[in-house]
């Protein structure tokens, strides 16, 4: 209720328009979130060049797509690989990059991920089913700035045949993040 | 300043909950907080700097026990008080009261809300500082504590560090957000290996790496 007479005080006196706000939302709940970003990793596992492109200069490859704006001026992409896996948290709030994966669960915003994401990134892989062995390098990225940063990860076996299409809708908003891999559709897994 | 909102490292607070096909927004006042601090974030009587120290200022205890929005709520009533856009006695009841003058220019229009998403705000500046560090460098995280706002987290000072890259010149949040001015300055990743930062029992391969600005860092 306190939120109501806020908002009512605040548009009575003329300081905003519901127009705004209504945008706003409808914005975050619609129109911009994970499927955004699923583009941009399904582009860069299809192309080369534009993978190229992703990783030296982030914020105009993904304005290829018209993605970018508020909480993504800046962007970063990290690449997985067999040997690295890239994670990201934001330990003093909840830094995330909005044009591509919308905003944030509860989960990332939360004390346990924050706090341990950092000193036990392999134990927090772990709670998320993700068993990383020795020969893997983990990297956790802590968005202490206005860097914003998405992970592009490793684009699962046995996906050869399929389309950009396709292949952007493997890839979740976890997996983007970093707590997850893409895994291939049962079918196009080898026995 | 050495808050709670600095929890990277922190032992004991439980695991990470997780909710299938989670919403945006649980609660439709969840929402309007969000869309409301933007709005208002529009007149520029503060900037994201203040806005984020605002939420560390929250008292501990509360801020643990609060969700996010509440937490965000409450560090933007603070700051729509402090700059007298409403007074507690309007909250409390719901009305505005009446005032000799009204607002200064219109409100953030929906038009303008959609230029704001799209454009964002951007915080590098064009500013041509000399870096005073170059990728490959070994570095030093100051030990700094200040009471102020700062983007240095706890877990790195005094530690070893090596630049991965640098990001350019961008608004150094510790003096803006407390009237400070921007002053503009290099900022870099800095890779901090695990057991530089945990101890022996870290693995030896694994790294964390923080976005630290030229002030917090000496040349090691």
């Amino acid at each position: 209720m306190r939120v109501k007479a806020l908002e009512s005080v605040l548009t009575a006196n003329g300081l905003v328009d519901r127009a705004a706000l209504d945008l706003l939302i409808d914005t975050y709940e619609r129109r911009v979130g994970p499927r955004n970003g699923a583009r941009v990793v399904a582009r860069a596992w299809v192309d080369s060049a534009y993978k190229a492109r992703l990783i030296e200069h982030a914020d105009a490859a993904i304005a290829e797509f018209g993605f970018g704006g508020m909480q993504g001026e800046h962007m970063v992409v990290v690449e997985n690989t067999a040997n690295v896996h890239n994670l990201v948290v934001c330990t003093l709030c909840s830094c995330y990059p909005w044009p591509v994966l919308g905003l944030p669960p509860v989960w990332y915003k939360s004390a346990p991920y924050r706090s341990r994401a950092v000193i036990d990134p392999r134990g927090v892989l772990r709670e998320f089913g993700l068993e990383l062995g020795e020969e893997v390098e983990v990297r956790v990225w802590d968005s202490t700035a206005e860097l914003r940063y998405l992970v592009l990860p490793e684009r699962p076996a046995g996906t050869l045949a399929m389309s950009e299409t396709e292949l952007a809708a493997l890839v979740t908003r976890d997996a983007m993040v970093g707590v997850a891999r893409v895994t291939a559709p049962r079918e196009n897994r080898q026995p | 300043m050495n808050g709670i909102h600095d929890m990277g490292g922190m032992h004991g607070m439980g695991p990470i909950e997780r909710e299938l096909d989670e919403p945006v927004f649980h609660h439709v006042w969840e929402g309007r907080v969000f869309a409301l601090r933007r709005a208002m974030g529009a007149w520029r009587k503060w900037n994201i700097d203040v806005s984020r120290h605002e939420v560390e200022r929250v008292p501990p205890a509360d801020y643990l026990r609060m969700s996010y929005y509440e937490r965000q709520l409450a560090a933007f009533v603070v700051l729509l008080v402090r700059h007298g856009f409403i007074t507690r006695e309007e909250l409390e009841c719901g009305q505005p009261a009446p005032r000799s003058a009204p607002a200064a220019a219109p409100a953030l229009s929906g038009a303008q809300a959609a230029e704001l998403i799209a454009r964002g705000v951007p915080a590098r500046r064009s500013a041509s500082a000399a870096p005073r560090y170059h990728a490959g460098q070994r570095v030093r995280a100051r030990n700094l504590n200040p009471p102020g706002h700062t983007r240095e987290p706890r877990y790195v000072r005094g530690k070893l560090g090596l630049i991965d890259r640098n990001h350019g010149v961008f608004v150094f949040p510790d003096s803006n957000a407390h009237g400070l001015g921007e002053k503009p300055q290099h900022l870099y990743s800095v890779r901090f290996a695990a057991r530089e930062l945990w101890g022996d029992a870290a693995a030896a391969q694994d790294a964390v790496y923080v976005d630290l600005w030229d002030d917090h860092l000496e040349p090691a």
